[in-house]
This record gives C-alpha cells, structure tokens and sequence, in this order.
C-alpha cells in the first residue's frame, strides 16, 4: 500500500479507460455471449435462436466424439507436460554442474521459445511426413511403417513431439533459475555427510525444486490444453478419425467449420471453466510461495 | 561445484550436446530443405546437406511468394507480422503501464473491481471465446484491418500486475519529493516512473514481441484478404495443397524466414529476455 497518493477521482478513471474499454468489448462481452450462446440452438446464419437450457450440455455429454476429444486432451497434455518437463530438468540439471560453458548452452537451448507453435509443427510434420521425411526412413530401417495419416497413435506422437519441443526451453529456464536459487550449502553439507549425487538430488535438490516443479505444471497443462491449437491445426488437423481432436480445436471445428453454434458455445464455457479452475490453482498455491 | 568428479561432467556435456543436437535438428532439416530444388525431393528422402539454391529460394519467396497457394509475398507477410507483434507489444506495455500506475497511485471507489476486470482476463485465453470474438471483430468492421488483428489481443492481465509490483517498490519518499516539487501525477508518472521502469518494458517487450509475431489462430480468422495475411498463419496456407505434393523447399525457406525475427530477438536480448519471462509469469 502507497503512503503517498495523489487525489483526483477522474484521472484514474482516465487512465484505466483503455484498458477496461478492450476487456469489456473483447473478453467479458465474447465471454458473455459464449455463456449465451450456449443456451441457445442457433442455425448457421444466427437467425433462428431457442432456448435449450442445458440441452447442448447434455448433447456433449452423450456425445461419443467429445468424450472421445475429452480422453485425447487429457492423454496429450499429460505427455506433452511429462515429456517437456523430464527432458528440461535433465538438462537443467546438467547445466547447473557447468561453471563456464552454461551460458553457452543456454543460449543453444533457449531459442525454441521463440519459435511459433504452428512453425514447430510445420517442422515436426515434414521431418515426419511419410514420403519424404527423414524419420520415417530411419524407423522403416528398424522395421517400423510410419505414417501419421494413417496410425492414430503416430499422428499423437507426431503432435506430443511438435508441441513438447517447443516447451523444453521454457522449462529449462525455470528449472535453472530454482536449481540455482537452492542454497549450495545444503547440497555441500549433504556431501560432506557422504551422500552422492542421485541421492543428493532426490533427497535435497528435487524436493526443494517443488514449488517450481508445482509452477510448470501448472503452466504446461495450460499450454498444452489452450495453446497447442496451432500444432494440431499445422499437422493434422485433428485426425485421422479424431485421434488428436483436442478439446480446443474441436470448438474452432464446431463453430467455425460445423457451423454448430450452440454446441461451440457450450465447449467453449466448459474450457472457461477449466481456466478457471486452473487458475486458481496457481494462484492459491503458487503465488502463496513467492514473496512480494 | 561441490566435488570433482570427471566422469559426471563429461555425463553433463553429453547430455546438454545430445539436447542441442535435438533442439536443433527440425531446424537443421528445415533449412537443408530450403536449399534444394525442386526435384531434390523427388527420390523420396532429403539430403542431410544444403544445396545449391539458398539465394534463389530465398528471393523467390520474399519477391513473389508461392502464388499457387494464393499466398502474397513472404516480405509483406513479414512486414504485416512485424505491424501486428510491434502494436501488441507497444499496445499492451502502454495500457497496462497506464493502468497500473491508476491503481498503485489513486484512491478511487471501484478500485477493487476495476482490478478484478482487469485479473478475470487471465482466465479468458482467446481460444476458449473464438467464437463470439470473432463476431463482436466482425460487427466493428475489423475484419481484415491492423486494428482487428491487434486490438483484441492487446488487453494484459500479467502485464499490469508486473508493472504494479515495479511501481510498489519505488519509495513513497520520491512520491513526496515530486509532489512538494509541485509535480502532477502526469509529470510524476512521466520524469519518474517511465525511466525507473525502463529496463522492465524492455524486457517485457521482448516477450510481447514473440508472442504477437506467433499469433496464429487469431490471424488466420479474421484475415481473408491476402494483404492482410501474417507470415506464421500464411505458412499454413502454403502447406495447405489440395492435390499434389506441397513445395517443400519454397515451405521450408519461409518457415525459417518466420522464425528468424523472433529467434534473432531472444538470443540478441537473452538477458532482457529471461528478466522478462521470469518476472512476468511469477
């Protein structure tokens, strides 16, 4: 709390206008109209509205394709997080034994946050295409017949990779930061006691590095969940029959493509819903551990 | 380091080299790719090294583009990416500054919930309300328009918060000595907090950077007017052939020409750049 504030009732209001006048026209307005929207059965053209109730709920519920999408979102964002997530901390743990040449290799590590997920995807799925790309050819030497078009489990394979990538640098970089925030003294007096180096990082350094592990799960399960959309979109597009329709894309499919509307809605506030939850989860235990 | 152990470090060296190495290799192949010809692809794998065709490619798509896909030139693609990510950028820093500055310095009723308005953002990624989104962009005329591929995206909750927390820190003692100075909020927000703040709006311009440039979703909405296409929504586009193999060295060439400016940002601004990252999402 600031001691020393300045008195005017208008200006605040002044200042804050810009920013509250693009939240209500483009989040809480949309938001709204997605809670709405999710009442009705609408046709395409939006000119023929009645009221549902629950009833587009209850048609998602029953439906075989969205429990379906539900079970591919939930195996998707699991792997993306456990494969993103164990190959950062191996190498964030390498780097912290480095003295001189860390910086060197974050830097060769870092770059890929900056790589769009929609490039990383376009990337993944020509290393992987079928005809020409260079993976299918090594697997086929070992006796494996890639094809994503085809294998559901490749084309899940395909977009856990493309998306996890992507991911591995930004949780390098936070593992690297906790690593280096545990005190060394701990770790040398663990040493001093006789204990090596796995124990010392199962006993000492990963439970320290809990509240950021906590964090990136956090992060990771959002990332996969709500901004893989673009991998999915740039690779396969959702198949082959709905293999890797996560629940993100299947409103953009729905709304967009299928002109279904009122289901569109109704996913979209389920998602909200998971946000939301989401949310609050990092700030209740995540925010809770870090002093301001 | 806590003792000497060689045969754990070279462990550590092999590690991080086969983590490079795989960070590395979409990228290596891309760029292989993007200097072949055309019939290079033909004989059914990629070569592991680069051809001749570099400059060529490369001129081919900036110039020209791939008009078969109905795509425009790679460089105007590039230049509406840069207007989209430099708007977002400037965009979100100069409201969130503006409205940070309004809570930490007022007294004001509502304080509170303006606050909340602000927070509940967070919860509302643009892939959860697509639909409406786009409606209430159509119904302000913004399809296909700078505004409609900025705007919406501009509004920040992490932004506003990190600029609360940098402005909570500055001593209330500066506060007191402007205003005795006989300084206005204006002026005090301007020759005080602006320089104070200077290295975290850089730092958070780098991170708002890539994020504008890799906007796909929203691009790829509401743009249908091919001068308005941005480079990382239009390689899909390309990718996209209906008949027929896509051509993949002309793919490729632009998919590095998209991830070259983002790329370059973070490791020229690595510093500002994990400042950034670190301090906005904790």
């Amino acid at each position: 709390m600031k001691r020393t504030i300045f008195n005017n009732q208008l200006l605040p209001w002044l200042l804050l206008a810009p920013q509250l006048a693009i939240t209500f026209i483009f989040f809480i307005w949309p938001a709204g109209q997605a809670i709405r929207q999710s009442f009705l059965r609408e046709d395409a053209f939006g000119i023929n509205s009645s009221f549902v109730g629950l009833r587009n709920f209850h048609g998602l519920l029953d439906s075989a394709q969205y429990l379906n999408s539900m079970k591919v979102t939930v195996i998707f964002a699991v792997s993306v997080t456990v494969v993103s997530m164990g190959v950062a901390l191996l190498l964030a743990v390498a780097v912290d034994r480095m003295l001189r040449s860390s910086r060197v290799y974050t830097t060769l590590l870092v770059w890929p946050y900056a790589v769009a997920p929609a490039v990383a995807g376009i990337l993944w799925w020509f290393i992987f295409n079928p005809t020409v790309g260079i993976m299918p050819y090594i697997l086929d030497v070992i006796g494996y017949d890639w094809n994503h078009n085809r294998s559901k489990t490749d084309a899940m394979i395909l977009v856990v990779i493309a998306s996890a990538w992507k991911q591995i640098s930004y949780n390098f970089l936070f593992f690297v930061a906790g690593l280096q925030a545990i005190p060394a003294s701990l770790r040398e007096a663990a040493a001093i006691d006789g204990a090596g180096p796995v124990r010392r990082f199962f006993d000492i350094t990963f439970p320290l590095l809990s509240p950021t592990t906590f964090f990136l799960l956090v992060v990771n399960i959002v990332y996969a969940m709500f901004e893989t959309f673009a991998v999915i979109d740039s690779t396969t597009g959702g198949g082959p029959a709905q293999a890797t329709n996560i629940m993100v894309y299947k409103v953009y499919f729905d709304g967009f493509i299928g002109q279904n509307l009122g289901s569109s809605a109704a996913q979209s506030v389920i998602l909200m819903m998971i946000v939301i939850a989401l949310t609050v989860i990092q700030f209740r235990y995540v925010e809770k551990r870090v002093e301001y | 380091m806590i003792e000497n152990r060689p045969g754990l470090s070279f462990l550590a060296h092999l590690v991080l080299i086969a983590g490079v190495v795989i960070v590395a290799l979409p990228v290596w192949v891309a760029f292989v790719a993007s200097t072949r010809g055309a019939t290079d692809f033909m004989s059914g794998t990629i070569p592991m090294w680069p051809g001749p065709h570099l400059i060529e490619n490369y001129r081919t798509m900036l110039d020209t583009g791939l008009s078969t896909s109905g795509t425009p030139p790679v460089g105007l693609m590039m230049f509406n990416s840069l207007v989209m990510a430099l708007s977002i950028a400037i965009g979100k820093i100069a409201i969130s500054m503006l409205s940070a500055f309004a809570i930490v310095y007022f007294r004001f009723p509502f304080r509170g919930l303006a606050f909340w308005c602000i927070f509940i953002t967070l919860m509302l990624p643009v892939e959860v309300r697509i639909v409406p989104s786009f409606q209430v962009v159509a119904g302000l005329g913004l399809l296909n328009s700078y505004a409609g591929l900025s705007l919406p995206l501009i509004a920040s909750a992490t932004a506003t918060f990190l600029f609360r927390q940098v402005f909570m820190t500055i001593p209330d003692e500066l506060t007191e000595a402007a205003r005795i100075d006989g300084a206005g909020p204006m002026k005090f927000f301007r020759d005080i907090l602006l320089p104070l703040s200077r290295t975290n709006m850089a730092a958070l311009f780098v991170i708002l950077f890539i994020y504008g440039w890799n906007q796909y979703l929203w691009p790829l909405l509401i743009t249908t007017d091919a001068q308005y296409y941005t480079i990382v929504a239009g390689i899909k586009r390309m990718a996209d052939v209906v008949d027929g193999l896509p051509q993949w060295h002309l793919v490729m060439a632009t998919a590095i020409l998209a991830m070259l400016p983002p790329v370059a940002v973070v490791i020229g601004m690595q510093r500002l750049f994990v400042k950034g990252l670190v301090e906005t999402e904790k």
